[in-house]
């Protein structure tokens, strides 16, 4: 059997295994009647149509015919990489990591770190232009954020704050 | 005599200082963003939304507003000048603006864009503030089945709307329907689907979700896509205004297009980008003048029709959500959730509980689009400048905001895992070809949905029958089932994946 769109075949597939999932997560809790609907009554219903949906577009996938596969195509890792670890990390510099004993470190030192590491998701890194982007950004921010919205950040890593 | 006192409550709220200056701020800051190519309304309203956490609800709401209308504002400058739509509603703008732009005149198009866009906001706020009190009056007569019934209607129609596979959009309502139960069931208090972290009994965000799939999903697949030269047109803006003979081809325009907006905004689902796509092809339909640019090669009847649709789509479509508390779209969807976050249920009570918030608003509307016109025409020379600003330097910012506003959401960096998360379901989202916006209107219903399907079937002691003997809910399943039927039809079927094929 031949895959007449990638696309389709693909996105069927997630839908199927991801509302099996939550149909089958939804058995460990009360199901219920119509009447009396317990907390697995509605996921159930919805994982079972979301199943039967995704396995309709499965089927379809192998079957309709499209003009050029529907390819996919290839998965851009670096800006999916450098983008979403840019931002986990000014996670772990706002909020530390208890776990290792990693202390916070605070809103401007994370600003730094997320701008440095988010530009290199595009091919043209240059330092120096990166460095006075991030202490525009930091300055900015902290004015607007902290100064004039009076957000709750850890502004300064802990360990000089106290 | 009660539209009257109850625009002039609402305009002695919105007139005072503060809220003004909230409403400037965020019709600023939405066109600001609003400009970027690339940054659609729901990533705008979902980055800036922090921005409002620390203010009284009615401001925060004004500012969000505000926030709205600039994004679309901004958006129609970028299709104009840059060739790319800001967002899915100003993508017919694009066929004429930018030729109109190439050909010297990208003011006239800009000023018939806003001129046309104020227009029609003031007409759609003056419809928005007459049906109110009397759609409120129908809404108290929903009981449970008639909200079941609603909704489905609403979901429906959102997913005609939805570019590419009808089937896929209605799966993507189906998975947000999903995510949205997770966290704790209110009835009987059991965590569902939250793996035992304490976090997620409380939910998904719905912050999380807008900004990781919107915001990041959209970073990143504009990243992928080689930059290519883009042609800005910058300094050839001279001479804002249209001559009379634009005005005179502009009138009807603008005037058939409001019409159609403001009609099609109320429909649940419907809203800007429909009204903006009929508009248009309505104005493609009607006769040329003589002397007249065709179509396509600069006429300025295509920039002021969508435009003007758009712009009153988008104010009607305010209807369904305050008056019964239904997001008719994803970007009414993340208004609810701002609702939530200051403590206010949308729906039918809002008017009676809080009438300073709700005429306030209204009339902040108005406002904001008389603000917005101030704002665009004179400072265009600004937003022209922000299209010059190189990517590289941008999207760095983007980020930062995305994650500087789920942190501050809850000020608790577990949301700020999520949003990774969702980041890169937002692109694998993109790469597979389903759209997100359905999954967000989904997420934001799922647990409503589920709390009045409960209580419809409570009282009707577990016949599905409920739905269909009541009028009103059998009437508007029949008005889904109708749209389902009109899309799935052969002609309607080709025309749509015509339509869809210049996005």
């Amino acid at each position: 059997m031949k895959i007449k769109s990638q696309k389709d075949f693909f996105s069927g597939l997630m839908f199927t295994i991801v509302g099996a999932a939550f149909a089958l997560g939804a058995t460990t809790y009360t199901v219920g009647n119509g009447a009396r609907m317990g907390p697995g009554y509605f996921p159930l219903m919805l994982g079972i149509l979301l199943a039967i949906l995704g396995a309709v577009i499965l089927f379809k996938a192998l079957v309709v015919e499209t003009a050029d596969g529907e390819p996919i195509g290839k998965w851009a890792f670096r800006p999916l990489v450098f983008i979403i670890l840019a931002n986990l990390l000014f996670g772990v510099m706002i909020g530390g990591l208890p776990s290792v004993g990693l202390p916070a470190m605070g809103m401007i030192l994370g600003i730094y770190v997320l701008t440095i590491v988010s530009s290199m998701a595009d091919g043209h890194f240059k330092l120096k232009e990166v460095l006075i982007l991030a202490t525009i950004l930091s300055t900015a921010s902290y004015l607007a954020f902290v100064v004039l919205l009076k957000l709750q950040f850890p502004v300064w890593p802990t360990f000089i704050t106290g | 005599m009660d539209l009257i006192n109850n625009l002039s409550l609402g305009f002695g709220v919105a007139f005072t200082v503060q809220n003004l200056m909230y409403c400037f701020i965020g019709c600023l800051l939405g066109t600001l963003i609003g400009v970027l190519p690339g940054i659609g309304p729901v990533a705008t309203i979902a980055m800036l939304l922090p921005a409002t956490y620390a203010l009284p609800p009615v401001a925060a709401l004004i500012m969000l507003a505000g926030i709205y209308y600039g994004a679309q504002y901004g958006g129609s400058t970028t299709a104009i000048l840059v060739n790319l739509p800001g967002e899915s509603s100003s993508v017919v703008t694009v066929i004429d603006g930018y030729q109109m732009a190439r050909k010297g005149r990208a003011g006239p198009a800009l000023a018939a864009a806003g001129l046309g866009s104020f227009f029609a906001g003031c007409v759609g706020t003056l419809i928005l503030a007459a049906f109110a009190a009397p759609l409120t009056e129908v809404a108290f007569k929903f009981g449970p089945a008639e909200y079941f019934s609603l909704m489905i209607l609403g979901l429906i129609g959102a997913v005609v709307l939805a570019s590419g596979s009808l089937l896929k959009a209605i799966a993507m309502i189906v998975l947000g329907l999903l995510l949205g139960l997770v966290g704790t069931d209110v009835n009987s208090g059991v965590a569902r689907f939250s793996f035992d972290v304490p976090e997620l009994t409380d939910g998904i965000g719905f912050v999380v979700i807008a900004m990781g799939v919107f915001g990041y999903g959209e970073i990143i697949s504009n990243l992928s896509t080689p930059e290519h030269e883009r042609e800005i047109f910058v300094g050839k803006v001279t001479g804002l205004m249209p001559t009379k003979e634009d005005f005179r081809n502009m009138i009807p325009a603008v005037l058939r297009g409001t019409a159609l907006g403001s009609a099609l905004g109320i429909l649940p689902g419907g809203g800007a980008l429909l009204a903006a796509f009929a508009a248009y092809t309505v104005e493609k339909k009607t006769r040329l003048r003589p002397g007249e640019v065709p179509f396509g090669q600069g006429n300025i009847r295509g920039v002021a029709a969508p435009e003007s649709a758009n712009n009153a789509g988008a104010q009607t479509s305010f209807i369904p959500l305050l008056t019964l508390g239904i997001p008719p779209n994803a970007v009414m969807a993340l208004m609810v959730g701002a609702m939530t976050i200051h403590n206010i249920q949308p729906g039918p009570q809002v008017m009676t509980s809080n009438p300073e918030l709700f005429w306030g608003l209204i009339a902040s509307m108005w406002i904001g689009n008389a603000m917005l016109i101030i704002l665009n025409l004179p400072l265009i020379g600004m937003w022209i400048k922000l299209l010059t600003v190189p990517y590289r330097w941008m999207f760095p910012a983007i980020v930062l905001f995305c994650a500087i506003g789920v942190y501050s959401t809850n000020n608790n960096t577990f949301d700020i895992w999520m949003v990774g998360a969702f980041g890169v379901i937002g692109y694998a989202f993109a790469k597979l070809g389903v759209e997100p916006a359905p999954l967000l209107l989904g997420f934001i219903l799922g647990p409503m949905m589920e709390e009045n399907l409960r209580r419809a079937l409570l009282l009707s002691r577990g016949d599905w029958s409920v739905f269909v003997t009541r009028p009103l809910s059998a009437g508007l399943l029949a008005a889904a089932l109708l749209l389902l039927i009109i899309v799935l039809m052969p002609a309607v079927k080709s025309k749509r994946e015509e339509a869809f094929v210049e996005d």
